[in-house]
């Protein structure tokens, strides 16, 4: 009975918690492996709603219209003349901020509108260097006109301007890029 | 004098290490969160044309993909080029309004990425936009890489 008694007290038991880090580093170098932090980037557009075919379409003045055809070999005609790719955007400011002046052009930069044209063999990667080449237009566009405003640069502005808010910059000056149907190239 | 020079010796610092365990918790945490594992396989090839007027989507919950391309083949052919969407090649392009109607009904600010092999021909994905305006999605996004080489 004497030997129960004097039993010694049990250490406590306790759980090693040296190796938590080991199995934490394990876990954290799972997923910095499997993580693809890659965020989506691209040219956004919107497309026009599915037209009501009874309901013709409301007339745009000829001038009004900047029209680029790429065709399957890839050659762009602007304004039936055929041009290089680079000329693009030179060409399209000078449309959007014509301002009435030269009677090629635009009348105002709400009026403006590009349409861009392709073929059914035209390959996907001109289209896309054609429509880059528009909307750089237009960040240049931006980019001039947030300067006026006092920011270094359209993103700036942007980053500014209160969600939900309306952007007057993109109210003067909206970019209207009118993706056509294409010829079917016979 | 002598007791200048025996200095009583300081214990050796040392960094604690019970907040270590805390810390990498945190960086775990943070990966689990932002980790997307890829949930499909893509069956055709999706080279992306390079771009410079690019715009980023940050609400990745907002993207719906569809993929355009060659079809991947056994022993790295490439055959025709189809539309995959989700995990599935659309034969008959006309599911495709339906798809995305439904999709649209799921999330009302539905951004649908198109992910083009920059060899395919517009045709294709110009029908592809018709189905899509059939299907009531209209906000697309040409997906494009950035063009390191002009700058």
């Amino acid at each position: 009975m004497g030997i129960l008694a004097g039993k010694k007290p049990r250490e406590e038991a306790k759980i090693p918690t040296s190796s938590m880090a080991d199995i934490a580093f394990l876990l954290l170098i799972f997923f910095l492996v499997t993580t693809t932090i890659d965020v989506d980037t691209g040219i956004g557009m919107t497309l026009p709603p599915e037209l009501d075919e009874t309901v013709e379409p409301p007339p745009i003045k000829e001038r009004n219209v900047l029209k680029i055809l790429v065709n399957e070999a890839g050659q762009v005609l602007l304004e039936d003349r055929p041009s290089a790719i680079n000329q693009i955007r030179a060409e399209v400011r000078a449309h959007v901020t014509n301002e009435g002046r030269d009677a090629r052009y635009s009348e105002s930069p709400r009026k403006a509108l590009v349409s861009i044209k392709t073929d059914r063999q035209t390959p996907y990667n001109m289209y896309i260097q054609t429509l880059d080449e528009v909307w750089m237009a237009y960040f240049e566009i931006w980019d001039v006109e947030a300067r006026k405003l006092g920011y270094s640069n359209y993103q700036a502005f942007r980053v500014d301007l209160k969600p939900g808010a309306e952007n007057p910059i993109r109210e003067i000056y909206p970019a209207q890029i009118s993706l056509a149907e294409p010829d079917s190239g016979e | 004098m002598a007791g200048h020079f025996t200095k009583k010796e300081k214990p050796k610092p040392e960094i604690s290490t019970a907040s270590m365990p805390d810390i990498i918790f945190m960086l775990l945490i943070f990966f689990m969160v932002t980790t997307v594992l890829r949930e499909q396989e893509v069956q055709v090839r999706t080279v992306l044309p390079k771009a410079e007027a690019l715009t980023k989507i940050e609400q990745k919950r907002y993207v719906s993909y569809i993929w355009m391309g060659p079809e991947k083949l056994e022993g790295r052919r490439f055959g025709e080029t189809k539309v995959q969407i989700d995990d599935a090649i659309i034969d008959d392009l006309t599911d495709i309004r339906n798809i995305m109607y439904r999709k649209l009904t799921e999330q009302a600010r539905l951004i649908v990425s198109l992910r083009v092999d920059e060899e395919s021909e517009m045709g294709i994905v110009t029908d592809v936009q018709q189905e899509l305006r059939k299907g009531g999605t209209l906000r697309i996004n040409y997906s494009s890489k950035r063009d390191i080489s002009n700058q």
